[in-house]
């Protein structure tokens, strides 16, 4: 089994109206420091690889339908599942 | 006329439409659930406005592989006019129909209230009854209606004349305040504002009325004058 762990933001060319009130609040809050702040989604697949390259298939599902592409970027991960 | 309505698991304005074209227009119309396989005997499809699948993962994300696409990609490559309401638009552009996304408004609030809209095409199938550059009045209810493409496709969209409503006043962060476009071959229309909601003076105003008189004059025009 594999665990894929999936990350989806907003482009950088589309504005983060969560994230920009998130980092105004995080300056509220003193941490100066907080350059930006981007908020997106965490998706974790547990694929039964079946034959066909688990790499190719996520990306795949990530175009199709996991992400919208216009707006969205997306990075992803495969690793072991580790059995519980 | 005979017209379609869609209806996918959590559309809720799909009564307001079918009471829209065949109470108030006295046209045809049937509800065609989502899993419906055969579009071909109906001269227009309209997808309504709701939460299809409540919105999960984005909106309209997992209407788009509803069985019934298939059928309205086909009515739309027919050159059959296709309407997307509100939930409808943003299915029609996570399906690739039409261009673009919608993201959350700019303030990230559900957004309920009626807005003027300026006529910015009156020369399409579904808006030859309005006059170019009047403003209208029609409701909008939407949390996710800040419409959003990059700047190649909005400048093809101007080329092309294909934006076709846009708000009088921007409140929701939309590019250039657009609220409603078509496809290229003009016959697939997408909008966030309800005309639906405004076929009545009771319920303030029949400014939305004539949008759906526009799409039946031009499908006489083309059918029954012939006949």
């Amino acid at each position: 089994m594999k665990k894929v762990k999936i990350y989806v933001t907003l482009r950088e060319s589309v504005l983060d109206p969560q994230g920009a009130a998130v980092q105004g609040s995080l300056h509220k809050l003193g941490y100066s420091e907080v350059a930006d702040v981007r908020i997106g989604k965490y998706m974790e697949l547990l694929i039964d690889p079946d034959g066909r390259d688990p790499e190719t298939a996520v990306k795949e599902m990530c175009e199709k339908l996991l992400t919208n592409t216009v707006i969205e970027d997306y990075r992803f991960e495969v690793e072991e599942a580790v059995a519980q | 006329m005979k017209f379609a309505v869609i209806v996918f698991p959590g559309s809720n304005c799909d009564l307001d439409l079918y009471h829209a074209v065949k109470d108030e227009l006295g046209e045809e119309a049937e509800y065609v659930r989502h899993d419906s396989g055969d579009l071909s005997s109906f001269d227009g499809i309209l997808l309504p406005g709701g939460f299809s699948y409540g919105d999960y993962l984005r909106c309209g994300a997992i209407s788009r592989f509803s069985a019934v696409m298939g059928e309205i990609r086909k009515a739309a490559d027919a050159g059959k006019p296709v309407l997307g309401i509100c939930n409808g638009f943003q299915i029609l552009t996570e399906a690739g129909l039409l261009p673009g996304a919608l993201l959350r408004n700019k303030e990230l609030k559900f957004i309920c209230r009626t807005a003027g809209l300026t006529v910015t095409n009156a020369d399409t199938m579904f808006t030859s009854e309005y006059t170019e550059g009047e403003t209208i009045r029609i409701p909008v209810a939407h949390g996710e209606g800040n419409y959003y493409c990059d700047d190649q496709t909005l400048e093809r969209l101007k080329l092309n004349r294909q934006i076709v409503f846009t708000y009088s006043e921007d409140f929701n962060g939309s590019r250039e305040g657009i609220a409603g476009i078509v496809n290229e071959r003009g016959n697939v229309l997408g909008m966030m504002p309800h005309p639906e909601r405004a076929v009545h003076e009771l319920i303030g105003g029949t400014d939305g009325l004539r949008l759906f008189r526009s799409i039946v004059k031009q499908w006489r025009e083309a059918h029954v004058a012939h006949a």
